[in-house]
């Protein structure tokens, strides 16, 4: 890590100390593209004011996939993430350049609108960050926003389906009319996904959801992400290697806003192809 | 010695005491292997030398000068001509003036009674005697203090322990001190109030729709007795804060969102320090403004509309009123929307929330406690406004809602009772006293009412 701190633009020449160096060493490799994907990046680039965060990224996102994101703190992952529902908007001084689509159709178009696209892409951040208010209006919040439900039933049917895919209907049905506040972290967070879930998205990306939370409950975090699979793409940016390896079908490493390597997780962990992805994953830097 | 010069003396032999004793514990520390054996820092042993020098000393000088001129008094009047102590009271008390005036030299005139001229040399030399005593007492006590610690300092001594318990002490002195000073205003708004409600019913005060606290003079004046009823003072307050709420509460709410929602950075950093600005501005301006610009626009409009607006009128003093207090809702609730964790703002908006959604259903809510505090200080801040409504809306105590009309407000009640040639204890001046119970009352009631919202509210979301 060291010795490879200073390259941002990278030098032409190869530095002394460094293995690394030249333009090439930051091209991507492995498998970025996939057969019809749910969202297809191609040459992002995105600065805060001048300064440049994430550096000619393409990616795509499978149809029902997990692909988990990794790399050093500070390497760009919440940066590309929040690009996939244009969170970054709210960001002053953010610019995002490149092509972003979702199903074919580009999300950074003048006539695209944010408010439908971040129903369809939802987010999940890193700390649990629930409304203060009750757990029923956290979940039937999105719903009313998109005029989801006609009657009163069908809001009740929607937060409670939501809360019973985010697992969190058993421990909650009691007290529904409660601050969601007072749940402890991992159901906060859970009630964070049951919030996303109910207004249908089809993309979530989770920024690191799990680093605020105990063991029990990351692993029941896990569990739902595996369980959601089934229905969602999902893009999770995460710290833990374990957990990438166990929750995702594919792995990008990021390094310094550059994706260096892209793959099947199991390929990725066992024979890394790139030098960096490797130090990182045998944890030589992170 | 005079006082403030034996006081100033106390403070530097406490200076000196803190060399002494920093200086002791060091050579101390040093003789028995390093000052790392020390329990404390050598400062703190200073401290405490100096805080004993102090503080002993200083407790004896303050009650000293509490007692002395008492004292002096009355071994002075004891020594007396029998005639003159025999004296009525208050007459008792010139005799006592006149000799404390002769003391301080501020009799010139020619002719003295030789008793009078005995008694003031006697009260000289006594007082002489008592702050040379003094003088003696304290610096003895405040050497002995210095000296007991110096004594005392060894490498087990826990001097950072008593300092900091010292220092505890202190604060607590501090903050019992602010109390003690409102329940001391409390109680003698209160004393006052029982006199005046001997003379007046407080059933009378609370309820009677009548004000007019003309006292007579003489008892055989035409219409002797005022009326007290104060029904129609507070209405006035009611009235002109509850148009000046109507008018700050919306426009500064909606000048603090957008200045900390939608302003440009840029845009922020002017703005705000200039609605600042109009909190500074004083009151009396806001009177002239009120009097001179916005009551004759009011009028002017209001009988082209063929109402019958009257020169002074709630609604101006209320509007301009409104004005002055727009930073305080603003100001504040600025403060708190900005606190509200980005988190939250982002989690709306991650759900497709528009800007103006997760402004009113998120962000506002969430900064709902402060917001109210803010609204409360401006509330509190109208009632106990004086200035605007003694220029703009009259000191007539018509008991209306109408407006236009002229009415009078409990501040501007008190001001005019205290000021005239009444008695000190007659009705009138005490009904100010009374009002001002009241009014207390009142506001403590809505603060109290205000916490409770805010405590709730907390609970339900925190
Ligand atoms: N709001 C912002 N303004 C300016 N720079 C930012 C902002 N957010 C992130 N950055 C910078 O962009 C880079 C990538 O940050 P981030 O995406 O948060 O990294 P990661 O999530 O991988 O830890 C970092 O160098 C960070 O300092
Ligand atoms: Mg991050």
């Amino acid at each position: 890590m060291i010795a490879i701190k200073n390259i941002n633009p990278p030098p032409a020449t190869p530095h002394p100390h460094s293995r690394l160096g030249s333009r090439e060493d930051f091209r991507t490799i492995g498998e970025a593209v996939v057969a019809n994907p749910k969202i297809r990046c191609r040459h992002v680039d995105v600065f805060y004011g001048p300064k440049q965060a994430i550096f000619d990224v393409s990616l795509d996102i499978g149809n029902k996939e997990v692909i988990a994101m990794i790399g050093p703190s500070g390497c760009g992952k919440s940066t590309f993430l929040r690009c996939l529902n244009r969170m970054n908007d709210t960001i002053e001084g953010c610019r995002v350049s490149g092509d972003i689509t979702l199903d074919g159709q580009n999300i950074y178009d003048e006539k695209q609108d944010v408010v439908p696209l971040r129903a369809q892409v939802g987010i999940v951040f890193q700390k649990p960050n629930p409304f203060p208010k009750s757990i029923w209006d956290n979940v039937a919040y999105g719903p009313k926003i998109h005029g989801l439900a006609e009657t009163k039933s069908e809001l009740e049917g929607i937060v409670e389906t939501s809360l019973q895919k985010a697992g969190l209907w058993e421990e909650v049905k009691d007290r529904l009319h409660q601050p969601g506040t007072g749940l402890s972290g991992g159901q906060q967070q859970r009630l964070c996904i049951a919030r996303t879930i109910a207004v249908s998205p089809e993309v979530i990306l989770m920024d690191e959801p799990c680093s605020a939370l105990d063991p029990i409950a990351t692993a029941k975090i896990e569990d739902l992400i595996d369980e959601l699979r089934t229905q969602y793409s999902i893009a999770i940016v995460t710290h833990s290697m374990q957990q990438a390896a166990r929750v995702s079908q594919r792995t990008a490493y990021f390094h310094l806003g550059y994706l260096i390597e892209v793959g099947q997780t199991q390929q990725i962990f066992t024979t890394p192809r790139h030098r960096l992805t490797e130090d990182y994953i045998t944890g030589r830097f992170g | 010695m005079r006082p403030t010069t034996l006081f100033f003396i106390i403070l530097a032999l406490s200076g000196a005491a803190y060399q002494l004793g920093q200086r002791r514990a060091w050579n101390v520390g040093k003789s028995l292997g390093g000052l790392k054996n020390l329990h404390s820092r050598p400062a703190y042993y200073g401290l405490l030398a100096a805080l004993w020098c102090a503080i002993p000393a200083l407790i004896v000088f303050a009650a000293w000068q509490a007692f002395e001129t008492r004292i002096i008094t009355g071994l002075v009047v004891a020594a007396l001509p029998e005639s003159v102590q025999s004296l009525p009271e208050s007459r008792l008390g010139l005799v006592v003036n006149d000799i404390r005036n002769l003391v301080a030299g501020n009799i010139v005139s020619g002719q003295i009674d030789p008793a009078m001229r005995q008694a003031a040399d006697r009260y000289r030399s006594l007082q002489a005697a008592s702050h040379a005593a003094l003088a003696v007492i304290v610096l003895c006590l405040g050497c002995a203090g210095a000296y007991a610690v110096r004594r005392n300092i060894t490498l087990t001594l826990k001097a950072r322990n008593h300092v900091e318990r010292v220092i505890t002490w202190g604060l607590v002195l501090c903050s019992t001190l602010a109390i003690f000073t409102t329940i001391g205003i409390v109680l003698s708004v209160l004393y006052e109030s029982i006199r005046f409600f001997k003379a007046v019913p407080a059933t009378e005060f609370l309820f009677g729709l009548k004000w007019s606290p003309q006292m007579a003079i003489r008892a055989d004046q035409v219409g002797s007795s005022g009326a007290f009823g104060a029904v129609p003072v507070f209405a006035g307050t009611a009235l002109i804060s509850t148009i000046a709420m109507l008018v700050a509460v919306p426009i500064g709410l909606m000048s603090a969102i957008y200045l900390s929602e939608y302003a440009g950075r840029r845009f922020r950093a002017v703005a705000k320090p200039l609605i600042e600005i109009l909190a500074g501005i004083p009151t009396v301006v806001y009177g002239y403004f009120a009097a001179l610009t916005v009551a004759p626009v009011i009028r002017r409009t209001g009988s082209l509309a063929g109402l019958d607006v009257s020169s002074e009128s709630a609604l101006a003093a209320g509007l301009v009123m409104g004005v002055m207090i727009i930073p305080f809702v603003s100001s504040l609730s600025d403060d708190v929307i900005n606190a509200v964790p980005q988190a939250l703002r982002d989690g709306a908006y991650g759900l497709g929330a528009t800007k103006s959604e997760t402004i009113r259903q998120v962000v506002i809510p969430a900064a709902l406690p402060g917001i109210v505090g803010g609204v409360l200080l401006a509330v509190s801040r109208a009632i106990g406004e004086t200035m605007i409504v003694v220029m703009a809306a009259g000191l007539a105590a018509n008991l209306t809602v109408n407006p236009l009309q002229a009415v009078t407000t409990v501040t501007v009640q008190i001001v005019t009772l205290l000021i005239g040639d009444q008695e000190f204890d007659s009705p009138k001046t005490l009904a100010a006293f009374a009002l001002g119970l009241l009014l207390f009352v009142v506001t403590l009631i809505l603060n109290l009412i205000a916490l409770h919202v805010v405590r709730t509210y907390r609970e339900q979301y925190e």
